[in-house]
């Protein structure tokens, strides 16, 4: 394989096309609009070692050690900070959770502390009175993805590189054709435009789910670590409806990054209200002093969520020459650059760091086609 | 049940608009962010506005005015205001749109040091009750507003040291000329000019920099004059407030909001008045308001009655948009470290090379502060010739609280 076409400028494509094109390969990146728009625009930037099954938790504890290295020489590049993520226990039952989850993380060697609501209170004061307890997971960090996605592909730009604006329409073997006419050629396509790629293949198993964000102005000293309910997963995760889970980011310059919200299937622009009123007193509840924080602005985005919750990562299952980085629903800033690596790891035929099989384009809905 | 009637803007657009509307059984709400109404041409209240105005307050009408009221945010049959008692939905079958313009800031060098201000920002200032007195000022930029101001400030003791308009001198003449099929209009120039006959006037010219320690100290022409001052005022032009209408769905042309005859904008139900339509003053804001406080509860032959004036009304703004275009000189007036955004620190530089606004905003995050780029957006787009991004809820920064709402 000499060239590439990816599809897709957004972290995972520019991933990819620092990982081929550093690899000698011929890249051609296509974007519609512009580098790091998109979900890797719209999301919050957390790095985060999620533990929902040994596959997922793979993934995001090497993508993690990835962006460590990415970001170690200018870690200001990527406004980089490394605040750690404190999961929040409200409940007896959520303080069941906390022991759990720091036995796995312990297993895979990932530092955790668990704290009581002592501990918890002298870690982060605004939280509100009558919490159990919590578990700090230190080395998690938040970027600026918007950021990072563009030096990832100046990166790729000093191998050789090429961008090119345009909106793909179809897929043909070896080949995309823009919107405008254009027809591009390569030996592989690699389709990496999120929550979109269904519109060119609509046998992926790829569902859109919109989250909803606020942004406030600059409040320094109300929280020092990312917050997140420990019901996280059980709330975000739910199949179906719409649901709310706290989660609470500082971001470096001290703006406060409030979320987070999924509905299925939407991928329009407008604010719920109701939802963006649910999920802000849940946040409230959580850290009463929000209430008299100035907001800035919200606006949506939309996660590519697969029925696993894992990415599909590799080669399309029936056609040749065409491969895949999608469905990273809301991990995708954590798991751009393992998935790029393990990709190219595939496309290259290197040896992979991670047992490739869990992440392997599957689920293929048949009567759509 | 009587039609609800919401007008946003409580200056002579609105008010007007809503003295048109209390002819019919309508029930009307009137916002304005103020306490008071009365918007920048009658600011401080209505009893600088004709009587029959300042009577819609006065009298038991059905009027409803809402003040220090924000309206952040819209959807097809509610807007979503921020109170001083909290957050509040207002339900509507029709909203006038009466929100006014801004100041345009293109940047300069200097143009951040303290008393540098928009000649709208200093006059409202002084009408606040800043001291003004003795102070050395310099007005600049284009347009009658200078010529209007100028002579206010120095009707209040301020030495007006020169007004400094980058039209050239023959497009300045015809505007004057024009000036004959507006009546009002005259009256108010010569007014003006009367008071200023002392004043140095430079047509043709701009201000090139401001420099000074902590505040302004001096303002650099292009003429290579350097004049002392202690305030620089300055207006490049007015740019409508169109946020609102954006986040309505109503479609723009040349960044106002388009309407028909009857101020309905592109979106059924929701009408626009004044500055909204096309810079033009009180009078156009008047005419139109009152055309669509008639439309928006159906008396169109009221309406129709007013075409005329509003005709002539939109060709005077027609003339003032063309009179007063701004020169592309004035594009090369920012420095490589000019900042350009202030809420961020954003430099010309930053900015040069970004390929779009959407670009712009993700890389250096211009206009992602607290104004919202309102100042800088307008800038940009003259700048570099870049586009709008779409409008975010909420319109004005609010507080978290302010955006939980009671379930609809």
């Amino acid at each position: 394989m000499s060239s590439a076409i990816i599809v897709g400028g957004g972290i995972v494509g520019c991933a990819v096309a620092l990982e081929l094109a550093q690899a000698g390969v011929q890249v051609t990146l296509i974007e519609r609009d512009c580098l790091g728009s998109g979900a890797t625009a719209a999301g919050m930037g957390h790095i985060v070692v999620m533990d929902e099954g040994e596959a997922q938790l793979k993934l995001t504890l090497y993508g993690q050690q990835l962006w460590q290295t990415l970001t170690a020489a200018h870690p200001q590049r990527h406004e980089y900070h490394e605040c750690g993520t404190l999961w929040v226990a409200t409940d007896a039952e959520e303080w069941q959770l906390v022991a759990e989850k720091a036995a796995v993380y312990r297993q895979h060697l990932i530092p955790c502390e668990i704290l009581d609501a002592a501990a918890l209170y002298a870690h982060e004061p605004a939280l509100r009175a009558g919490l159990v307890g919590g578990l700090l997971v230190p080395n998690d960090s938040v970027v600026y993805p918007p950021k990072s996605a563009v030096y990832l592909w100046q990166q790729a730009e000093k191998h050789a590189a090429k961008l090119v604006y345009g909106e793909v329409r179809s897929i043909q073997a070896n080949a995309v054709q823009l919107s405008d006419g254009r027809q591009l050629h390569a030996d592989a396509i690699v389709i990496a435009n999120g929550q979109r790629c269904i519109e060119l293949l609509p046998e992926l198993p790829i569902r859109a789910k919109r989250g909803q964000l606020v942004i406030t102005e600059r409040y320094p000293n109300l929280i020092k670590h990312q917050l997140v309910e420990l019901s996280y997963i059980k709330n975000a995760h739910a199949s179906s409806g719409d649901s709310v889970a706290f989660n609470l980011q500082p971001r470096p310059n001290g703006q406060l990054l409030i979320g987070s919200s999924r509905q299925f299937d939407r991928t329009d622009r407008q604010i719920d209200q109701q939802l963006l009123s649910t999920m802000l007193r849940k946040a409230i509840d959580y850290v009463p002093a929000l209430a008299d924080v100035r907001c800035l602005r919200t606006w949506t985005g939309v996660r590519a969520a697969s029925p696993d919750g894992l990415p599909l990562i590799g080669q399309h299952p029936e056609q040749a020459g065409l491969w895949l980085n999608v469905g990273h629903e809301g991990l995708g800033i954590t798991t751009a650059l393992s998935s790029a690596r393990l990709l190219a790891d595939q496309m290259l035929h290197r040896p992979a760091a991670l047992d490739l099989q869990p992440y392997l384009p599957r689920g293929l809905q048949q009567e759509q086609r | 049940m009587s039609l609800n009637l919401v007008i946003v803007g409580a200056g002579p657009a609105g008010l007007a608009a809503a003295w048109s509307a209390s002819q019919s059984k309508a029930n009307v709400t009137l916002i304005d962010q103020y306490d008071q109404a009365g918007g920048q041409i009658w600011r401080g209240g209505t009893h600088a506005a004709p009587k029959r105005y300042q009577h819609l307050f006065a009298q038991q009408t059905e009027l409803r005015y809402l003040n220090k009221t924000h309206v952040i945010g819209a959807n097809a049959d509610h807007l979503f205001l921020a109170t001083p008692n909290g957050p509040q939905q207002l339900a509507f079958d029709r909203v006038i749109l009466a929100n006014g313009a801004r100041e345009l800031f293109l940047p300069f060098p200097g143009w951040t040091l303290p008393k540098v201000l928009g000649v709208g920002g200093l006059q409202a200032l002084v009408k606040g009750g800043l001291p003004i007195a003795g102070k050395n000022v310099v007005v600049a930029g284009s347009g009658p507003l200078l010529v209007a101001v100028a002579s206010q400030l120095k009707q209040r003791g301020a030495i007006v040291k020169a007004v400094v308009e980058q039209a050239p001198l023959g497009q300045l003449l015809r505007f004057g000329r024009s000036l004959a099929g507006y009546p009002s209009k005259i009256g108010q120039a010569a007014q003006s000019i009367a008071m200023l006959r002392n004043t140095p006037f430079y047509p043709n010219t701009w201000v090139v920099a401001a420099e000074g320690a902590g505040a302004v100290q001096q303002v650099r022409l292009s003429n290579h004059h350097s004049i002392e001052c202690d305030y620089l005022a300055c207006s490049w032009s007015l740019i409508a407030n169109t946020e609102l209408a954006q986040q309505l769905g109503c479609k723009l042309e040349h960044s106002f909001v388009l309407v028909d005859r009857g101020q309905q904008t592109s979106v059924n139900h929701i009408y626009a008045a004044g500055e909204l339509t096309g810079i033009g003053g009180e009078d156009k804001a008047i005419v139109e308001g009152q055309i669509a406080g008639f439309a928006a509860t159906g008396n169109y032959q009221a309406a129709s009655q007013l075409a005329h004036k509003q005709a002539q009304a939109r060709q005077f703004s027609q003339q003032l948009a063309t009179s007063f275009a701004l020169r592309p000189e004035l594009r090369q007036l920012a420095q490589a470290n000019t900042l350009v955004c202030r809420c961020e620190d954003v430099t010309f530089e930053q900015l040069q090379n970004q390929p779009s606004w959407r670009s712009a905003k993700l890389q250096t995050r211009c206009g992602m502060g607290v104004c919202q780029g309102r100042v800088c957006s307008s800038a940009t787009q003259y700048l570099f010739g870049w586009g709008q991004d779409s409008v975010r809820f909420p319109i004005h920064p609010v507080s978290v609280a302010d955006l939980v709402m009671e379930s609809v």
